[in-house]
């Protein structure tokens, strides 16, 4: 999903860093305080950026004959909600704008929206969505890793779309961008839901008692969850 | 996820990532795919649609001097991560384990 240096036009790279950078700089600023209030929740955090570095850097071929990536944001967004995400993409996106010329310094911005806060807040309100409706927790978590995937691809040709208009309109424009997107995207973003169910199920395992305290899950779900597992 | 029929979220992602692979041999095996990046294949619609008059304003500070230097480094990020994931999900391990065996220690004792 990752918009190719020098690929956005003035004024679109100035608009999306605009968008982007108030929320960024809004998640260094809960992310620290998450850390100091609640040192217990460090290790996840870690986990859960590892997972974007992890997830990210996985080109897969879809059936569409090309490449594309998962993005591993939907994680972060689970346990610690879109605006700590963004903070964990940002880190991606600048290792590979820098050291892999995948994605860029110029269109950061426009990245950092899709992959870090659109991707992110779609997942988040899915997860919740799915969590009030009383589905099964991996499914809530699947359903909105998936679609968090699938969202940042989404936006990102929205994105190119409104930069690069064709001579019929904005909206044909999306729809040969979200072609080559969207479509790659699909069973890309279903395997990417698979993983983060699992890793998820790892860590409810391991580490039940700081998803409880974050409010991620309820207590009677942890119950129900751990008398299946024994 | 359905235990009473033993079906456990492993087998679930195991049959998903075999369907994915199945998918991939399929359409590789059927006709010729360059399996090249989608965002390369976007740079793509851009010269179409500009009737390839939009050149890029800014390149790329750094490009890695090869295919295997840049496979180096994505293979680097993806090693960083896994290492991260794998020490906090074992040091849990670990820490969980020590629990029960001091539990069970206290009780016989």
């Amino acid at each position: 999903m990752h918009i190719m240096e020098g690929f956005l036009p003035h004024p679109w790279w100035e608009i999306w860093f605009g968008l982007s950078l108030p929320v960024v700089a809004y998640g260094v600023y809960r992310m620290n305080k998450m850390i100091k209030d609640s040192r217990e929740t460090l290790p996840l955090l870690a986990v859960a950026g590892a997972f974007v570095f992890v997830l990210s850097s996985l080109k897969l071929p879809s059936v569409t004959g090309s490449c594309s990536h998962p993005t591993g944001t939907g994680m972060g967004a689970i346990l610690f909600g879109p605006w700590i995400t963004s903070v964990l993409a940002v880190i991606v996106l600048v290792y590979q704008a820098v050291f892999l010329a995948h994605g860029g310094l110029t269109t950061l911005g426009a990245n950092t929206f899709s992959m870090g806060i659109a991707g992110p807040t779609v997942g988040y309100l899915v997860y919740k969505a799915a969590t009030k409706a009383r589905l099964h927790l991996y499914l809530s978590v699947f359903l909105a890793a998936t679609l968090a995937d699938w969202a940042t691809y989404l936006v990102t040709s929205i994105q190119l779309a409104l930069a690069f208009p064709s001579a019929t309109g904005t909206i044909t424009s999306f729809e040969a961008f979200a072609a080559v997107f969207a479509i790659t995207q699909i069973p890309l973003a279903i395997v990417e839901g698979v993983v983060t169910a699992l890793m998820f199920k790892y860590i409810v395992a391991l580490r039940s008692d700081v998803l409880l305290r974050m409010n991620v899950v309820t207590q009677s779900t942890i119950k129900r969850l751990k008398e299946a597992m024994s | 996820m359905k235990r009473g029929f033993g079906i456990k979220l492993e087998h679930i992602a195991l049959a998903v990532i075999g369907l994915f692979i199945a998918t991939f041999l399929a359409v590789s095996s059927s006709g010729n795919h360059e399996w090249s990046g989608a965002d390369s294949q976007a740079e793509n619609v851009i010269s179409q649609i500009t009737g390839g008059t939009y050149v890029p304003w800014f390149s790329s500070i750094y490009q890695p001097p090869s295919g295997e230097i840049e496979s180096l480094l994505f293979a680097l990020q993806a090693a960083i991560g896994s290492l991260i994931i794998g020490y906090f999900l074992g040091y849990y391990r670990a820490v969980e384990n020590a629990k029960k065996d001091n539990s069970a220690r206290k009780r016989e004792g």
